[in-house]
């Protein structure tokens, strides 16, 4: 009998919280900031990420001649390149005049070598439009080489060694860095530690603004509804507790139902921008390609653009992806729950929102500076100080999560989440607390020394 | 019989007491009047009533059973400070209240329509609150304090913010609601409103219930014995002549032709004896014992506590 009389109690206090979950999450999805916030996001990043690509993978199909004006004694020091040709002009022609002269002639640019090139290594290139990284890089590279050569002819004859030349060449050693990854099993397997940090980090920053976010918006709405009074009408239908909780959940759901329709929309337009811009890639035959420039044939993307593609798909491989995923949702829905009760006492505790900046802002410090830490973990995944804020609750979410691609302990990350878990139920307990009073509480300005106070007021 | 019972009602603060051993009874179907001058306890006992609050000690009972979390249902409260969400729309937001009590969206979209046609104002159910005024936002609010159609209603300065044709509207429906068998807990200082619609008064003060009962008994219990004798003016009427060795004037005025006594009585004497004693001398326009108006006693009481 009284089994069944607390199965009711329960039933209707698990039917006030659904409908509590319900407005608190039907309203803010019906918000026109909601629905900019999801679709513009995404096409925000979109347009980056095509930006991106096409930088990487653009076929650079636009036919350059370069004018060189060559005052010096070198011989023809630049060779036809991909789509770059050199003209060499021997008429002189004043600065004056380049445009005209570019315009005329249909030069993409125009370049003195002048005559002291060899004392003093450097030259001007002259164009009506922004000269790309990569040909400025390309007109370095082979004057370099051009120059280099010239003084190493000169070195050998004045010293008279012979071989000096081969000796010279066999002097030079690239080193190749292979980075593998040691697993619990005792597999190794290539990483690149760049990308699954950036993976990391990325993650670390959405969880960052995530938390920042929802958050604050269980806080602004905790001040609205102390604000407009209602609350008092609210807590005479439901405990205080159990009110913060549906607000809290509500709100969680409108971060997660926002995350996933990015994740599909991502997923989606990242699926389309393969298509348009690598239309013949097989990324699992990649994935196993040794040979890349045989690969390269079929795809018309050079050796080099591909390797960076191979990495990130030997990367990213579905166990890791899956363990990530686990991971930031857990991080995700445990740091906001911390966060959130705080956020959510700091919104009763005062009575606007200018007066919430003096609490909110130790939380704020804390945030930051595991951003920081989240970034100096990229550099050194294993300094004390990033393995102790993975453990810390308050900057765990943000710092585990760049730590988690360079591998982590098992007994880390269960210690780490363990505390996460337990204490934002004690911080959400003590949350509770101050929401509970500070609900009913107007026009008094709150000192930490008055929320102890009350934290020991009977329920 | 007891409806609602608080017994021995203790609630301390960190820095004073807001509830000393307060305890009230509620008999069923009054219109119990919660008095008491601001910052005497009243919310405090009625967030307690209301389980916002927990007390610290003391007892509450909802018809002889102690008072439950669920009870919240059978319970309607209109806070003093009113509010809704202003970015809700109307209909919606009362449906929303009333689902919070306990009552199906489908059966509260009906009562809430029924009502919405009581009060003519089927046209705001799309509106958002904040395009209300103060006055019908009171009136939504009010609707969506008596939907779930409680047992126990509490009104905590219900006709404040109300112009004065809408507060008729209001204290004719609360009269009808306690037709319809609702108790009502009616906390103000408006005096006023007190004579004419509570039957039953506690005041409360300096976190102490000072008195309790029905109005009227009240109201008997603090006449001091005071008459009023009206009657037409007549020079050679000497009242101090005439009435006699139980009563003594204490003030008597005269304006145009009436003339006003009014008379302490001493020892005990009938209403018969003194009228018979006085008519043969002049007019009697009315004589009638001085009963205080609530307002009076509400001093007077609060005045002797200091």
């Amino acid at each position: 009998m009284s089994f069944s009389i607390f199965n009711f109690q329960f039933s209707i206090k698990m039917n006030k919280i659904l409908i509590i979950i319900n407005r608190e999450f039907t309203t803010r999805v019906r918000k026109k900031t909601f629905l900019v916030v999801t679709i513009f996001v995404p096409i925000l990043f979109a347009l980056f990420y095509a930006f991106l690509m096409w930088m990487l993978l653009r076929d650079d199909s636009q036919e350059r001649t370069i004018a060189v004006i060559n005052e010096s004694a070198l011989e023809t020091p630049f060779q036809k390149i991909n789509n770059t040709s050199f003209t060499y002009i021997d008429q002189d022609i004043p600065e004056a005049n380049y445009i005209d002269f570019l315009e005329k002639n249909d030069y993409y640019a125009i370049t003195r070598i002048p005559a002291n090139i060899m004392s003093h290594a450097e030259i001007p290139v002259f164009s009506t439009s922004q000269v790309p990284m990569e040909l400025k890089n390309e007109i370095a590279s082979q004057l370099r080489q051009k120059i280099e050569s010239v003084k190493r002819a000169e070195v050998i004859a004045k010293t008279q060694i012979p071989d000096l030349e081969a000796q010279l060449d066999a002097v030079k050693t690239p080193v190749l860095v292979r980075t593998l990854l040691v697993t619990d099993s005792g597999d190794t397997k290539e990483s690149s530690s760049e990308i699954t940090s950036i993976i990391g980090l990325v993650a670390g920053l959405i969880i960052y603004f995530f938390i920042f976010m929802y958050a604050s918006q269980v806080m602004k709405g905790v001040i609205e509804e102390k604000t407009n009074r209602i609350i008092e009408v609210l807590v005479s239908s439901v405990k205080p507790f159990q009110f913060l909780l549906g607000k809290i959940i509500g709100v969680a759901a409108v971060g997660l139902v926002q995350f996933l329709i990015w994740i599909v929309l991502g997923g989606g337009i990242i699926l389309i921008s393969q298509a348009l811009f690598m239309p013949n890639l097989d990324l699992e035959a990649l994935k196993d390609a040794n040979d890349l420039n045989m690969f390269a044939q079929g795809t018309e993307i050079n050796p080099e653009q591909l390797a960076i593609i191979q990495n990130l798909v030997k990367t990213i491989d579905p166990m890791f992806i899956l363990k990530f995923v686990g991971a930031f949702l857990f991080y995700f829905i445990g740091g906001y729950l911390l966060y959130a009760s705080l956020f959510a006492a700091i919104g009763a505790a005062v009575d606007n929102e200018t007066d919430s900046q003096q609490f909110m802002t130790p939380l704020s410090i804390i945030l930051v500076v595991a951003l920081y830490i989240g970034v100096a973990a990229m550099k050194s995944p294993e300094s004390s100080m990033v393995f102790w804020s993975s453990l810390i609750p308050f900057t765990s979410p943000v710092v585990m999560l760049v730590r988690i691609p360079f591998g982590v302990p098992a007994w880390e990350i269960i210690t780490s989440m363990g505390l996460l878990v337990s204490s934002f139920l004690f911080f959400t307990w003590l949350s509770g607390k101050i929401y509970r009073v500070g609900i009913l509480m107007y026009g008094k300005k709150v000192t930490w020394k008055e929320l102890y106070k009350w934290l020991r007021y009977k329920a | 019989m007891s409806f609602f019972k608080a017994l021995n009602i203790v609630k301390t603060y960190a820095n004073h007491k807001a509830l000393d051993g307060v305890s009230i009874n509620i008999p069923e179907g009054a219109i119990y009047g919660l008095l008491g001058p601001n910052g005497a306890g009243k919310t405090s006992l009625i967030r307690i009533i209301n389980q916002i609050t927990a007390p610290d000690s003391g007892e509450i009972f909802f018809r002889n059973e102690h008072l439950k979390p669920s009870d919240v249902n059978r319970i309607g409260y209109l806070p003093e400070e009113r509010g809704l969400y202003k970015k809700m729309k109307v209909g919606e937001q009362a449906v929303y209240l009333a689902r919070l009590k306990g009552i199906s969206k489908h059966e509260a979209i009906i009562r809430l329509k029924m009502w919405f046609e009581k009060f003519e104002i089927e046209a705001w159910w799309d509106k958002k609150v904040e395009e209300l005024s103060k006055g019908m936002a009171q009136k939504v609010q009010f609707i969506t304090t008596v939907l779930h159609e409680p047992e126990l209603l509490i009104f905590d300065e219900p006709f404040s913010g109300f112009d004065p044709i809408n507060v008729e509207l209001l204290k004719r429906e609360i009269l009808e609601l306690r037709k319809k068998g609702t108790t009502i807990i009616f906390s103000t200082h408006n005096m006023g409103s007190v004579e004419e619609i509570c039957s039953h008064i506690a005041l409360i003060n300096k976190s102490h219930k000072i008195i309790e009962g029905p109005i009227n008994q009240i109201r008997e219990k603090y006449a001091s014995n005071t008459y009023q004798l009206c009657c037409r003016y007549n020079p050679e009427f000497s009242p101090e002549k005439v009435i006699g060795s139980e009563f003594e004037i204490i003030s008597q005025r005269v304006e145009g032709d009436r003339q006003d006594i009014i008379l302490q009585q001493n020892t005990y004497c009938p209403a018969n004896t003194l009228l018979s004693r006085v008519l043969p001398q002049t007019d009697i326009i009315s004589y009638q014992k001085i009963i205080p108006s609530m307002n009076d006693i509400f001093i007077k009481l609060v005045k002797e506590q200091v």
